[in-house]
C-alpha cells in the first residue's frame, strides 16, 4: 500500500501545473488519454520491479537536474553522409539549421503541424503504438511523453527514400528539459534509414513510434550521449508487418543516466526484427540501461538482440531483455545475447534476460556473460609487441564487433567504430 | 492418461522423452488415502492456534514467543504475486493448521508402538519404517553391498512426525536425527542457535507463516569431522483433507562433516487444493558438505486443474565456513502450483553451491522454480543446471538469481537452463537475474542446447561418429550426469527420467 501511495505522490508532484498543448480534436484526445494512462499506472519508483536496477527518480522529479555542456572537439557524426538534417536545440525545432523538410519517397512535417491538422495519418499512430506497448508492463514515462511532447517530426515513407533522415539533437542550455515525440509510417514496400545523433538536453525524454507495413524496411542508427551529466529516457515502439524488416542500433557514450526501452511487436509472418546496442561508460556516474521487449505474434519470424557493454571505473550497465512468443507464433527464431566487459573491479553489470514461450515449434536462445578481458589474449598480443593499452583497446573493439555488425550500412558502422576507438583511447588511463 | 496420443509433437523431439514424461506424470500412483482417526485443531489461524501448536509440541516459552512474533509479522505481509502462477486466492482461515492421527496422542516410544495403519501407509508408499537395510522398490538393491544401503527415515504424517529410524545407530556416530519438535525439547541450545538464522522469521510471506505455525519436521546435526554413516531421509505425507502442512527442516553440518539428505513427498487425490508451506534451513560450516535431494511428487490435481497441492516452499543453505559445499538436486513432478527456489548463500571463501533441477509440468500444473546463488566469499563457485519440461496446458518457469558481490573476487558461475515444450498449449519461461559487481568473477548464462562442448564433440567425431550422433551422445550423457547426482534411493524415478532428452528444446 505504501508503494501505491508513493507512486501516486510522485505522479501528482510531476503533473502539477502541467498543461497539455491544445491542437486538433484527435490530438487533444490522444494527449488526454495518455495523461489518464500516466495517472492510472503511476510514474515508476525504485521499488517497481521493472526499475529494479535503475533509479528513475531524476527522470520523474518535476524539475530537470542541470547538466553541464561538454565539447571534445569531435566534429558532428555522419557529416560525410548525404542526408536530410532536422535539428532540435534543447528539444526545439530549429528551422534555420535544418534542411528543407522534403525528400524523395518521404513526407516530413513537424509534429505540431500534424497535430493541428484535423485529418492526418498520424492520428492512427500517435500514442497508439505506445498504448499497445503498455501491456503487460507499465511504461508510464512513455505515456507522459505522449501527453506532454512539445516537438518532434512525423514522417511518412511512401517509397524508397533517396537519403537518410538525420535527427540532430543539440544541447545548449544546462537546464533544458526536452520532450520529443516522433512518428514514422513506413508504407508497404517502402524503405528508409533514420539517424539520430546528439545529447539533446539536460534531461531528455524521447519517444519514437514506427509502423512498418508489409514488405517495408526500416533502418535506425543512433548515437546518443556525449555530455557526461545528461539524463535520458527513450522509448521505441514498433509494429512490424509481414515480410518487413526492422533494424535498430544504438551507441551510447557517457551520460549520468540513460534508459533505452525498445518495444517491438511482430504482427506479420516472415518478418525480421533486430535490435543491437553498444554502450561505453567510464566512472561511477555512468548508468546505462537497455530494456527490450519483443513480442512474436506471427509465424516464421526472426528476432535478434545483441547488446554489448564496456564499463570501467565504477560504471553500471543494465540489460533487461525479453522475448515473448505468443501461442501460435510457430517457427519463431529468437536470439538474445547480452555481454559486458568489466575493465576494472568497481564496475557492475546487472542483467535479466527473459524468455516467455507459448509455442512449441520455436528456437529461442539467450546468453549472458560478464567478465574481465581475457588474460591469455592480452598476453598473446603483448608477446607480439603490442603495448598494453593498444592491446586492451583492440580486444575491446573485437568484443564489440558482433553488435556493430548489426549495422547494415558499412560506412555508418565504420564511422561509429572510429568514434568508439577514439573514446577508448581517451578513456584508457 | 494416454501417452499424449492426440498431441502433435514437433520434429526433433524424442518420442522416448514424450513417453517418459507421459508415464511419469500420467496417473498419480499415490492418490489413495488412509482411513484413520484424526485430531484437528479448529480451522483457521490466530494467536490461539499458534499457542495450541506450540503447546501440543510441549515447547518452551522462547519458542512460543518466536512463533507469536512471526505471526504478528505475517499479519502485516502481503501474498507475493510476482511468480508466473495463477491460482484462486487462498482462504487462510479455511485450513486446518494442525492434524494429528489420534493414535499419536501419546507419542510412541519406539517404532513398535506406532499405529500399524500408519506403518502400512508408509509401507505402501515404498518407505518401510523398519530398520531394514533394503529399500523396497529399488531394483538391484539386493545385490548392492551391505554398507551404504541404509537409510534413516523420519516420517511426517500431516502435522506430526510418526517415527525416526536408526536413531540409535546414528547416535553412536554422534549424529542427531530426530523430529524438530523433539529437537526443540532435547537440544534447545542447538535449535536456538541456528533456527531462523538462514531463513529469518520475517523472510517472506510463506516462510513467516511457517515460522508461526510449523507443526513438525526434521532436525539433523552432524558433529565436526563426522561423515554421516547413512543417508538421511524425510518422507512427507499429507493425508487429512483441508489441511495445510507446514514443516520445518533444520540441518547443521558442523566443521568437516558430510551428510546426504533425501526428501520425498506425496498426497492423496482430492478435489480441493491443499497448501504445503515448508521451510528448510541448512547451515554448512567449514569444510563441510551437504547434499540435499528432493523428489517432489505431491498430488498435481486432475487434468482440469481440480485439486492438487500448492507447494510454496522456502529452502536455503548458508555456506558459512570456508570450503563448504552444498548441492541441491530436485526432481519436481507433482503439485498443482510450485513456488520454490532452493538457494545458496556462499559466504565462506572457496565455498561451492550446485543446483540441479528437473521440473516436469503436465495438464494444468504450474511450476515457478529455480535457485539463488549469492556469492559473498572469495573464489566461490556455483553451477546451475535446470531442465524444465511442459506438456498439456502446463506453465513451467525457471526463475533464478546469480549475484556476485564486490568482495566475491575470482568467483565463477555457470548457468544452463533448457526448456522443452510437448504440445502447443503449454508454456516455458525463463527469468534469470544476473548481478555482477566485480570484474575478476565470471558469470555465464546460457540457454541453448546446440552449444555442446567442442572438445567432447571433437573427441567423438575423431572416433568416427557423425556430428549428429556425437551431439546426441554428449547431450544425453550430460542429462544422465545430472541424474546420477541423485542418490540411489531415488533410482526408480531417476531411471525413468534418464529417457528424457532435451533435444529440440528451447532456451
Amino acid at each position: 500500500m505504501a508503494l501505491a501511495k508513493l507512486k501516486a505522490d510522485t505522479t501528482e508532484a510531476r503533473l502539477e501545473g502541467v498543461t497539455l498543448p491544445g491542437a486538433a480534436a484527435w490530438s487533444n484526445a490522444a494527449r488526454a488519454d495518455a495523461l489518464a494512462r500516466v495517472r492510472q499506472m503511476g510514474l515508476p519508483t525504485r521499488r517497481d520491479e521493472y526499475w529494479k536496477y535503475t533509479d528513475p527518480t531524476s527522470l520523474t522529479v518535476p524539475t530537470a537536474p542541470e547538466a553541464a555542456l561538454f565539447d571534445n572537439d569531435e566534429g558532428p557524426l555522419f557529416d560525410a553522409v548525404d542526408r536530410i538534417r532536422i535539428v532540435f536545440v534543447d528539444g526545439v525545432f530549429d528551422p534555420d539549421a535544418s534542411d528543407d523538410l522534403s525528400g524523395e519517397g518521404l513526407e516530413i512535417s513537424r509534429l505540431a503541424d500534424a497535430m493541428a491538422t484535423d485529418i492526418h495519418w498520424a492520428k492512427d499512430l500517435y500514442g497508439v503504438l505506445e498504448a499497445r506497448g503498455q501491456n503487460p508492463v507499465d511504461r508510464a514515462l512513455a505515456a507522459l511523453n505522449t501527453a506532454t511532447a512539445t516537438d518532434g517530426v512525423v514522417i511518412r515513407v511512401t517509397g524508397k527514400a533517396s537519403k537518410p533522415v538525420n535527427l540532430i539533437y543539440l544541447h545548449r542550455d544546462v537546464a533544458s528539459d526536452a520532450v520529443l515525440h516522433n512518428v514514422i509510417k513506413v508504407e508497404a514496400g517502402a524503405e528508409m534509414t533514420l539517424l539520430e545523433t546528439g545529447p539533446a538536453a539536460a534531461r531528455f525524454s524521447k519517444l519514437l513510434e514506427v509502423d512498418v507495413a508489409d514488405g517495408g524496411r526500416f533502418h535506425h542508427v543512433r548515437a546518443q550521449g556525449r555530455d557526461h551529466e545528461r539524463r535520458a529516457v527513450t522509448h521505441g515502439f514498433a509494429r512490424i508487418g509481414e515480410e518487413s524488416t526492422f533494424k535498430s542500433f544504438t551507441l551510447t557514450f557517457n551520460g549520468v543516466l540513460t534508459r533505452n526501452e525498445c518495444v517491438l511487436e511482430i504482427v506479420g509472418d516472415n518478418a525480421t526484427a533486430h535490435v543491437a546496442g553498444v554502450c561505453v561508460g567510464d566512472g561511477t556516474d555512468f548508468h546505462h540501461d537497455d530494456t527490450v521487449f519483443i513480442t512474436h505474434d506471427a509465424v516464421n519470424c526472426e528476432s535478434r538482440q545483441v547488446f554489448k557493454k564496456v564499463l570501467r571505473n565504477g560504471a553500471t550497465g543494465v540489460f533487461q531483455g525479453k522475448i515473448l512468443v505468443k501461442e501460435g507464433a510457430q517457427k519463431t527464431d529468437g536470439y538474445q545475447i547480452s555481454q559486458s566487459l568489466l575493465l576494472d573491479d568497481d564496475s557492475q553489470f546487472l542483467a535479466k534476460p527473459e524468455l516467455e514461450i507459448y509455442a512449441d515449434d520455436v528456437a529461442c536462445s539467450h546468453g549472458s556473460t560478464s567478465g574481465a578481458i581475457d588474460e591469455d589474449a592480452l598476453f598473446y598480443l603483448r608477446s607480439r609487441g603490442v603495448p598494453e593499452k593498444a592491446a586492451t583497446s583492440l580486444l575491446t573493439l573485437a568484443f564489440l564487433a558482433e553488435a556493430l555488425e548489426e549495422i547494415e550500412d558499412e560506412g555508418l558502422a565504420e564511422e561509429l567504430r572510429d568514434r568508439l576507438e577514439s573514446w577508448l583511447q581517451r578513456h584508457s588511463s | 492418461m494416454a501417452a499424449f496420443d492426440e498431441i502433435e509433437v514437433k520434429d526433433g523431439v524424442d518420442q522416448e522423452t514424450v513417453d517418459a514424461v507421459s508415464a511419469l506424470s500420467g496417473t498419480y500412483k499415490h492418490g489413495w488415502n488412509t482411513e484413520i482417526e484424526m485430531d484437528y485443531a479448529p480451522k483457521g489461524v490466530n494467536t490461539d492456534i499458534v499457542r495450541l501448536i506450540s503447546s501440543k509440541n510441549e515447547e518452551p516459552e522462547w519458542m512460543t514467543d518466536w512463533r507469536l512474533s512471526a505471526f504478528e509479522r505475517w499479519g502485516q505481509m502481503e501474498e507475493p504475486t510476482w511468480a508466473m502462477v495463477d491460482y484462486p486466492k487462498i482462504d487462510f482461515q479455511d485450513i486446518y493448521y494442525y492434524a494429528r492421527p489420534k493414535s499419536m496422542e501419546v507419542k510412541p516410544k519406539s517404532l513398535d508402538e506406532v499405529d500399524p495403519k500408519l506403518l502400512a501407509t508408509y509401507a505402501k508408499l515404498g518407505i518401510p519404517l523398519k530398520e531394514q537395510a533394503i529399500l523396497a522398490g529399488v531394483e538391484g538393491a539386493e545385490d548392492a553391498p551391505a554398507e551404504g544401503r541404509k537409510v534413516a527415515v523420519d516420517a511426517v504424517f500431516d502435522s506430526v512426525s510418526v517415527g525416526t529410524t536408526f536413531q540409535a545407530e546414528l547416535k553412536k556416530a554422534g549424529v542427531i536425527f530426530c523430529s524438530i519438535s523433539e529437537a526443540i525439547r532435547d537440544h534447545p541450545e542447538l535449535v536456538k542457535k541456528y533456527l531462523g538464522t538462514v531463513v529469518p522469521a520475517s523472510d517472506n510471506f510463506y516462510a513467516t507463516l511457517n515460522s508461526a505455525v510449523f507443526s513438525d519436521g526434521s532436525f539433523v546435526y552432524v558433529p565436526p569431522g563426522v561423515r554421516c554413516p547413512m543417508e538421511l531421509s524425510t518422507y512427507f505425507r499429507i493425508n487429512a483433507e483441508n489441511t495445510g502442512q507446514f514443516e520445518r527442516t533444520l540441518i547443521i553440518a558442523d566443521k568437516g562433516s558430510y551428510v546426504s539428505y533425501l526428501e520425498g513427498c506425496t498426497a492423496p487425490q482430492r478435489d480441493v487444493a491443499q497448501l504445503h508451506a515448508a521451510v528448510v534451513e541448512i547451515i554448512v560450516e567449514e569444510d563441510a558438505e551437504v547434499k540435499y535431494s528432493t523428489v517432489q511428487n505431491w498430488y498435481p490435481g486432475d487434468e482440469n486443474g481440480v485439486g492438487g497441492i500448492y507447494n510454496f516452499v522456502t529452502k536455503r543453505a548458508d555456506c558459512r565456513g570456508d570450503r563448504s559445499k552444498v548441492m541441491w538436486t530436485q526432481v519436481e513432478t507433482g503439485s498443482a502450483v510450485t513456488w520454490k527456489y532452493p538457494s545458496c548463500i556462499l559466504r565462506g571463501d572457496d565455498s561451492q553451491g550446485e543446483f540441479y533441477s528437473i521440473a516436469i509440468a503436465n495438464n494444468m500444473q504450474q511450476a515457478d522454480t529455480g535457485t539463488k546463488m549469492v556469492h559473498l566469499g572469495k573464489n566461490t563457485k556455483s553451477r546451475i543446471v535446470s531442465k524444465g519440461i511442459s506438456a498439456g496446458k502446463a506453465q513451467n518457469t525457471y526463475r533464478g538469481l546469480v549475484s556476485m558481490h564486490p568482495k566475491a573476487k575470482e568467483s565463477r558461475n555457470y548457468t544452463q537452463c533448457d526448456s522443452l515444450l510437448i504440445g502447443d498449449k503449454c508454456g516455458a519461461h525463463t527469468v534469470p537475474y544476473i548481478e555482477v559487481k566485480n570484474n575478476s568473477s565470471r558469470v555465464e548464462h546460457e540457454a541453448t542446447t546446440s552449444k555442446v562442448d567442442d572438445d567432447q564433440l571433437f573427441y567423438c567425431r575423431s572416433r568416427g561418429m557423425d556430428e549428429e550422433e556425437a551431439v546426441a551422445l554428449v547431450v544425453n550423457g550430460f542429462c544422465k550426469e545430472v541424474l546420477q547426482a541423485l542418490p540411489m534411493e531415488f533410482a526408480m524415478e531417476a531411471q525413468a527420467l534418464v529417457a528424457i532428452s532435451l533435444e529440440g528444446s528451447v532456451g
